[in-house]
């Protein structure tokens, strides 16, 4: 899926020191082949709840006005549950420290 | 106390926006949250500079709590109903704010923002005007605030309950996952603590979980309701969370909240502390 503006992902890392921090973070758009919304519109009334390898809750943000999200987490597997009014999407992801995971994920 | 005296629903919220027997504030970890949009008529807390001291390490004083709440319009007979972000996290740091200094009716929203904007709710950018009043709390009731010696005398007797995620109980991280990992200066947690996630209580949409199975959570967990317990977490404002669901949900009278938490125990010289997970 095409999306125009900005680069999509997660916020700017600036100034977070990745090789210390292990950071997954991301942008949440809207699909707009299930309802009105044009595609790729950045979901800025979304939650992203962040589970550990068992599946323990561990970490939950509200999304901002760009869609975006971040966590501070530790290398591993990990999944994250998107939510947002009439949608919920679940993502598995492995994380590592040096470099962010950076994710676009459509709803 | 019961689910019926701490608990609105969003219907009874959106039913009573306009009623001026009730104040309705909001308060956030993200303390912009409320500047993009609110219920209409909430007021906000700003957590850090509204409910703590400012100079020294502490939440706020009586007078401070009797010039917030004056300025900010709400009297000792005003039904406050809290919410916020993150599970309601501050807005039950704040409730327990209220029960500490005497509040007689004060609720948190089931669920908070998250659950409003899941049911795409209104919300508005416009600041409600309100009139000041003359508040006066009452002295801190300390049966729900423990201190450091408290939870170091506490070990092996009481129950020592951390709310925090697993891998901060274990040592693992210092922080919840979405902050900058900060905190005390040392991992791990407080010997003889049970680990018992503050978000076990809560439903995916943020509601609080039944009464039959919250109970059920703590009693599997290996907590004796019978006995005096104590919460913490990093800062204060997820056991507050947990501390509203034993004390003010389930009525277990003997609950108190250690807001000094992790970063002040994780940072004292020569106390005992525990890593790694729960045997």
């Amino acid at each position: 899926m095409k999306t125009c503006g900005a680069r999509p992902g997660g916020p700017s890392t600036d100034g977070i020191d990745l090789s210390k921090q292990t950071v997954i973070q991301g942008q949440i758009l809207r699909d707009g082949s299930s309802d009105s919304v044009p595609n790729g519109t950045p979901v800025s009334n979304g939650h992203v709840r962040l589970l550990d390898a068992t599946g323990e809750f561990t970490a939950e943000v509200p999304t901002n006005t760009e869609g975006q999200f971040r966590f501070f987490a530790s290398p591993g597997t990990w999944t994250l549950v998107v939510q947002a009014p009439g949608a919920r999407v679940e993502k598995r992801l492995v994380a590592a420290q040096g470099n962010a995971t950076d994710l676009v994920i459509t709803i | 106390m019961s689910r019926e005296t701490a608990l609105v629903t969003a219907d009874w919220v959106a039913e009573n926006i306009n009623n001026p027997a009730v104040v309705i504030v909001e308060v956030d970890e993200d303390t912009a949250l409320y500047a993009q949009g609110h219920i209409e008529n909430a007021i906000t807390f700003n957590w850090r500079e509204d409910l703590q001291d400012g100079l020294r390490r502490d939440i706020i004083s009586k007078e401070g709590f009797e010039a917030l709440l004056s300025k900010s319009g709400i009297a000792n007979d005003t039904t406050v109903i809290l919410y916020g972000g993150n599970n309601n996290w501050f807005a039950a740091y704040a409730y327990w704010y209220f029960k500490l200094y005497g509040h007689q009716d004060v609720r948190l929203l089931d669920g908070g923002r998250k659950r409003w904007e899941l049911d795409a709710r209104p919300f508005v950018t416009d600041l409600p005007a309100r009139t000041a009043t003359r508040y006066v709390a009452k002295d801190q009731d300390l049966t729900l605030r423990a201190f450091r010696d408290e939870v170091i005398a506490a070990i092996g007797v009481k129950n020592i309950v951390d709310v925090r995620s697993p891998a901060e109980f274990s040592g693992e991280l210092a922080a919840p996952a979405h902050l900058p990992q900060e905190g005390g200066q040392v991992k791990g947690h407080v010997p003889s603590a049970k680990n018992i996630p503050w978000s076990k209580a809560a439903n995916e949409d943020g509601t609080f979980k039944s009464d039959a199975e919250l109970k059920e959570i703590y009693t599997t967990a290996g907590v004796d309701l019978a006995k005096d317990t104590i919460a913490y977490c990093r800062i204060g404002e997820r056991s507050a969370f947990s501390w509203f669901v034993l004390h003010e949900l389930l009525g277990v009278s003997n609950v108190k909240n250690y807001d000094g938490s992790w970063t002040e125990y994780g940072s004292l010289v020569g106390v005992p502390v525990e890593i790694g997970a729960l045997a």
